[in-house]
């Protein structure tokens, strides 16, 4: 067993975990980067499509280009991080101090820390909470293991696709599956409007004469050894299939792209609060967690639709951990509480001190156009708003302290309002 | 005169605006885009549409199998199909840095590595 002695523990080396690695040895912190496969970069590494990095580095990247530059940084400044190391549990043992279990291919590394950066990312949501019944037989990927197969292996899974799911990993696939001379038969959306950005509507689909079949849910997989067919309905307006209007789609291959969900398992088993809307951690504006000192970054925290803001955002904890390194915890006069209030699913942070300037990321539950972002006093005017496209605003410390409420809402009005 | 009108949905940025082309003989005009950019999307669009392509390449004695690639700059729509039949055909050489030419002047562009591979080491 080997014991160590850190100031901050940042576990998950993918875009948000490194960026936060990077940014906490700037800052001067005792840092390691915990990473449980045998690479450093996470997810990016299957991303082989640009729109990487527009924001972050002022440059359109490949998911690989973009994570590369953030590696070889990372290697630049010479950050501590273990691979192939899996984190076991995490104990809380005074308001300060923690500890970090570690098993590692060299024994069981048991690192106290004052800090955790948690960047763990996210995992796919699959079949089973999708409501799918029928066989199951092969042939049934989720997007990112399709990615993982294609991509970095250069194996085509199949010929004869079908996509559940129009988020913008599973047009991607549509597109990449495309691209390979796969015939991509169907994208399967129960919603009554697409999951991802328009541009990749455009340019992953209508490129390729891909159907869109917007409203209609995947009832049944039909298969024996291997997928055979797709059982397909309209829903109504309760998204119950209308059992009239099925038809089958023949495939030889599913591609699940339903979205992604945060990988916090970990820390519920030490009972973080969670926000029920994002299914991630409630936390405020240094992205510090209902633990002292535990810190969040990336997907782990909020599913975002650009690496550049998960970056972003591991940047921002690693911040919060020096400010607490510091001062034994975070200094703080009052806390104002977010209110997701009309067409806003969620709001990060949710809670604010009007002490820095703060970015905050939410997101609408319907389309709509000429709105009005309400934040306190701020006004922002917008074209059109989407639920795929997440909203970023700065707050400065000006709004919150012309609010004299502990609660701040955040609103989608229409114009004429 | 002979005029077509298209709508088209910009892909430049993620605010997507729904525009109106409308092309004569010898002018094209645009209506709905919110930037200059998407003006000059929608124009291109008209006349020549044209996609950065991405794709994976074979791979000899790398740490792995394939190499991912895309155009230095959109190629052609029309282009993509015979782009992707030639990137089947191709294998590389272990090790590739990021930002290595792979292939020269395909439909005009450059096949641009955007992954680094090392050279397998083989455990004897």
């Amino acid at each position: 067993m080997i014991e160590e002695k850190k100031e901050v523990v940042v576990i998950g080396a993918g875009p948000a975990g490194i960026a936060a690695a990077i940014r906490a040895r700037q800052l001067g912190l005792e840092t390691i980067l915990i990473e449980s496969r045998d690479v450093l970069g996470g997810i990016p590494l299957q991303c082989i499509h640009p729109g990487f990095g527009i924001h972050y580095f002022g440059e359109d990247l490949t998911g690989g280009e973009f994570i590369q530059r953030l590696i070889d940084k990372m290697h630049g400044i010479g950050v501590n991080y273990i691979l192939n190391a899996y984190v076991h549990s995490i104990e809380i043992d005074s308001y300060i101090e923690k500890m970090v279990n570690v098993v590692t291919p060299n024994g069981v590394h048991k690192i106290c820390t004052k800090t955790i950066i948690y960047a763990a990312g996210a995992r796919e949501r699959h079949l089973f909470e999708l409501n799918i019944f029928g066989e199951r037989p092969d042939g049934i990927y989720t997007a990112g293991e399709a990615q993982t197969i294609m991509d970095l292996y250069g194996v085509l899974p199949g010929e004869n696709i079908v996509v559940i799911g129009s988020g913008d990993v599973g047009l991607i696939m549509a597109r990449r599956f495309a691209l390979e001379g796969a015939n991509v038969r169907a994208v399967i959306e129960i919603m009554p409007y697409p999951g991802g950005l328009m541009r990749n509507i455009v340019q992953c689909l209508r490129d390729f004469n891909i159907p869109l079949y917007l409203g209609h849910a995947v009832t049944e997989i039909i298969g024996g050894r291997r997928v055979e067919a797709v059982r397909v309905a309209k829903v109504d307006e309760d998204m119950r299939p209308i059992k009239s209007t099925e038809f089958e789609i023949p495939c030889d291959t599913i591609v699940i792209a339903a979205g992604l969900t945060p990988n916090i398992d970990l820390l519920e088993k030490i009972g973080i609060a969670i926000d029920y809307r994002t299914k991630g951690p409630i936390v405020n504006e240094l992205f510090e967690t209902s633990i002292p000192g535990l810190f969040v970054a990336g997907n782990a925290l909020v599913i975002n639709d650009l690496v550049d803001y998960a970056a972003e955002q591991g940047e921002v904890a690693a911040e919060g951990a020096k400010i607490f390194v510091e001062n034994d915890g975070i200094p703080t006069k009052s806390w104002k509480r977010i209110e997701p209030g009309r067409n806003v699913r969620f709001a990060i942070p949710h809670y604010i001190s009007g002490e820095r300037d703060v970015m905050l990321y939410a997101r609408v539950q319907k389309p709509e156009n000429d709105v009005y972002i309400s934040i306190a006093n701020l006004k922002i005017k917008m074209h059109n708003v989407r639920p795929a496209e997440m909203i970023r605003v700065k707050i400065s410390t000006k709004i919150i302290a012309e609010s004299r409420n502990t609660v701040i809402p955040v609103e989608v009005i229409p114009h004429e309002f | 005169m002979n005029s077509e009108e298209k709508e088209l949905i910009c892909i430049i940025c993620p605010v997507g605006c729904s525009i109106k082309v409308n092309k004569t003989m010898d002018n094209i005009s645009v209506k709905g885009a919110l930037c200059n950019r998407g003006i000059e999307y929608a124009r291109q669009e008209i006349l020549d549409p044209r996609r950065i392509v991405m794709t994976v390449i074979r791979v000899k004695n790398g740490n792995l199998p394939v190499v991912s690639v895309k155009t230095s700059i959109p190629i052609p729509k029309k282009c993509i199909d015979k782009v992707l039949k030639l990137t089947a055909l191709i294998e590389v050489e272990a090790p590739i840095e990021i930002g290595q030419a792979i292939a020269k002047d395909i439909c005009g562009a450059d096949l641009i590595a955007t992954r680094r591979i090392e050279v397998k080491i083989s455990k004897l």
